[in-house]
């Protein structure tokens, strides 16, 4: 036996960052449960996310110049070990993610009170820490099968998340229960497709697999996996036809969970298809395989114009918003289906600016179910004058939306219209903009309710507490201040693109 | 259950058996087929067994709901405080070496006993508290319902 | 049938049983209206999962991969991956979370609707949709 010690250097506290970045919420999750105490929860809750938020902000900003970190868990070199990779594409969303989470937290806490039982919210924060440990490990990790155990903490958490609704309308316990048979069915797609992978390339490591890909390109099993691995990712990411679950998940769920949900988690599910589409199966391959055209592309397409006609017509504004998320979701598709470094930087820039503007939307609506009962256009009439700070946030949100020069929206829209252009495409981009239109008729229908019809005499809403408007108006704000300086999100998303690209030498 | 005298007198027998066997299965994960999560399971069933044939009372007198939900949360920590152990000592996140420095090979064996250990008791009470919840929502039903 | 075919399908008798259990795991999913069908098909599209990774994983005269006491490592013998059996244990204990929590939520679905069977909680959430709606169109027809 070895009695030596190995020759050993101490890691330190920044070489710690990769996994801090899960561990601190993983490990509060169960602290608030230990603990027990209500008070304590949020708290907790709070300060580890803000934790989370500053380790994204070091890592993004390490990896801006377009290197990336490597950390090895157990110790154990990769391919044998699980890998945590960090590199531009990842460290945008996990900066999306738990900038998200971080501000929406101040805002749940008076949010929840008012829309479940007090011996709930103990377990809820607790369930919320675990959904937000769940969304950040799927997006740090390099190892394939990491990312279906991350994926699975973070779907289960949010069946329960969703259900908690059920206090104030019982549907959303169908609405959670078909999410989690859609979702398991997801999942396990998703499985099927990784045990093809290491059945045709005997490794689990994403950076390793692309290399042996590489080399076998056209065996049947690869293009099995691939198809299994995009209708996996796909239900979560709610591509057109698999995006059942998404209406009654979003309406039914408790405000600021739907506001946390509608920002994050369709946005880590795109990152799971485009790290696997391009880091691991590589660019040369989606070229061979006809998914784009045939598949995302008119799925795409469908998801723009289709959803926004639907979101037209709702008569509740949360189901509206769901809609509209699942249009939008169209627009990060159609970014991939470009195939180029322009449209997946319109697909990344998008996918941060939907984040922060349909949060800040969906904020706005809990404010609005807090004092007025309810988020029917019949409950909103006339609030423009009774909460004038929480409508003018909508507004903003809303213009973000639909792409308004000087808000985020019109950022992704523009970079979406040239990366059409660029691909020699342009009935598309005069598309991309007839659904903007689309988009300006149910944002203007918002508008027109809260503006201009009279509220009813005897329902005169208050003003929306400060612990909701202050984060409302942080994202609210940060949907103007990423229109109009955009620096940081162009830098991130042209690194994380031409990282995506170079595939596996992307990886090096 | 009162009347069943062959279930009451089995039962009291087989629980320690039960017990017992959810040990074994549990420490000999690196000799046989067992480990954290299946001796979890065991030693749940015992639990579950108990309170099938004696009421639901009487086994969450022996194990409170409190204790339950605490040892859910209590198992991970003990998961995620081993790999702790090891960030603070300098490695890498779970590098079971950082438990015996000099002896890489023994620290791969404390390693995974102990965060087996934790897996066991989340599991128990993970298993025990799904029972609790279905068993103590279920609703009398009327003739009728049948 | 010649020895190409036999060979097919005997060689390949996993991944024909993975399929087979995968395909009705699906069909229950689907065509069942019970809710508590609908988990039991889910789990045994899970279990069909299970089989095609442990399966892949059998090495042909294989031995269990536990190194012998006195840690000698004898290179001629064969073993079999144990890769997958870990993967496995990851993903029952994540379809057993799932298969809780979904009975959990058809106990409350029971609770607050009376019923588990598909077409009469659609039933029901239509009435409550009609009643939205009707409201919906009063309210808004007293403004217009």
């Amino acid at each position: 036996m070895a009695t030596e010690q190995l020759h050993h250097t101490a890691l330190t506290l920044v070489d710690h960052l990769p996994i801090l970045e899960v561990l601190v919420p993983f490990v509060a999750a169960p602290l608030i449960v230990v603990l027990g105490s209500r008070k304590l929860a949020w708290p907790i809750a709070f300060v580890a996310s803000a934790i989370s938020f500053v380790i994204a902000c070091l890592l993004l900003l390490q990896v801006l110049d377009g290197s990336y970190i490597s950390y090895h868990i157990g110790g154990w070199a990769p391919p044998l070990g699980i890998e945590y990779r960090v590199d531009a594409a990842n460290a945008f969303v996990l900066f999306l993610v738990s900038g998200i989470s971080t501000v929406i937290l101040p805002y749940a806490r008076a949010s929840l009170e008012a829309e479940i039982p007090r011996r709930s919210t103990t377990l809820l924060y607790a369930l919320y820490l675990l959904c937000l440990t769940g969304l950040l490990g799927v997006v740090i990790t390099g190892d394939a099968f990491n990312v279906f155990v991350f994926l699975e903490i973070s779907s289960l958490s949010t069946y329960v998340l969703i259900a908690q609704g059920s206090h104030r309308d019982k549907r959303a316990l169908t609405a959670a229960y078909d999410y989690l048979v859609m979702g398991t069915i997801g999942a396990t797609f998703f499985v099927i497709g990784i045990g093809f992978l290491y059945m045709a390339t005997g490794t689990l490591n994403m950076a390793d697999m692309a290399e042996r890909i590489a080399v076998q390109s056209d065996s049947r099993t690869i293009r099995a996996a691939f198809a299994f691995i995009v209708v996996g990712v796909g239900l979560k990411v709610a591509i057109y036809p698999l995006h059942l679950w998404l209406p009654n998940a979003y309406t039914f769920a408790p405000s600021a969970i739907t506001a946390f949900l509608a920002g994050t988690a369709t946005k880590v599910a795109i990152y799971v298809l485009l790290r696997f589409m391009f880091s691991v199966f590589q660019p040369g391959f989606v070229a061979q395989v006809p998914t784009l055209e045939v598949i995302i592309l008119p799925f795409a397409l469908l998801a723009m114009f289709g959803a926004s006609l639907t979101a037209i017509f709702q008569r509740d504004l949360k189901r509206m918003l769901a809609y509209s998320s699942i249009a939008q979701i169209g627009y990060m598709l159609l970014g991939i289906a470009f195939f180029s470094q322009a449209g997946l930087m319109a697909t990344m820039i998008q996918l941060f600016n939907h984040g922060i503007t349909k949060a800040a939307l969906f904020m706005g609506v809990g404010a609005f179910v807090l004092r007025a009962g309810g988020s029917f256009y019949h409950h909103l009439n006339g609030l423009g004058k009774s909460m004038p700070w929480t409508s003018a946030a909508m507004v903003i949100a809303g213009m973000s939306l639909i792409g308004i020069p000087g808000t985020a929206g019109f950022i992704s829209k523009w970079l979406l219209v040239q990366a059409a252009l660029d691909a020699g495409w342009w009935p598309i981009a005069i598309l991309i903009v007839a659904s903007s239109l689309l988009a300006v008729i149910y944002v203007w229908r918002m508008i027109e309710t809260l503006y201009l019809t009279e509220s009813k005499a005897e329902l005169q809403a208050r003003q929306a507490p400060m612990s909701m408007l202050i984060p409302l108006w942080i994202m609210a704000l940060a949907c103007i201040y990423f229109g109009l300086d955009s620096d940081l999100t162009l830098s991130a998303s042209r690194t994380a693109a031409e990282g995506l690209l170079a595939g596996s030498t992307g990886m090096e | 259950m009162r009347h069943h005298l062959i279930l009451r007198v089995i039962t009291k027998l087989l629980v320690g058996t039960i017990f017992l066997f959810a040990l074994y299965v549990q420490f000999h994960g690196d000799y046989s087929p067992g480990g954290g999560f299946q001796a979890g399971v065991i030693m749940a069933a015992g639990f579950i067994i108990y309170g099938l044939v004696f009421t639901l009372k009487r086994v969450k007198q022996v194990f409170p709901p409190w204790l339950v939900h605490k040892l859910i949360a209590l198992g991970v920590l003990i998961y995620a405080g081993t790999g702790i152990y090891s960030l603070l000592a300098g490695y890498a996140y779970l590098d079971y070496a950082a438990l015996a420095p000099h002896h890489p090979e023994h620290g791969q064996h404390y390693g995974i006993l102990i965060v087996e250990l934790g897996v066991g008791i989340t599991v128990t009470a993970v298993m025990v508290a799904v029972y609790y919840a279905f068993a103590s929502r279920a609703p009398i039903l009327s003739d009728e319902d049948w | 049938m010649d020895s190409g075919t036999l060979e097919f399908v005997i060689g390949h008798l996993n991944y024909w049983l993975f399929i087979l259990l995968m395909m009705t795991g699906l069909y229950i999913v689907v065509a069942k209206g019970n809710l508590v069908k609908k988990i039991v098909g889910l789990n045994i599209f899970q279990t069909s999962v299970f089989m095609l990774y442990i399966s892949i994983g059998k090495v042909t005269g294989g031995t269990a991969p536990i190194f012998p006491l006195d840690m000698k490592v004898d290179p001629d013998v064969v073993y079999s991956n144990p890769l997958p059996h870990v993967l496995i244990l990851t993903a029952i204990v994540v379809g057993i979370a799932t298969t809780s929590l979904g009975l959990a939520l058809i106990i409350r679905i029971r609770e607050e609707y009376h019923t588990i069977e598909e077409d009469q909680i659609a039933e029901i959430e239509n009435a409550v949709l009609k009643s939205e709606q009707w409201a919906s169109e009063r309210a808004t027809g007293e403004h217009s």
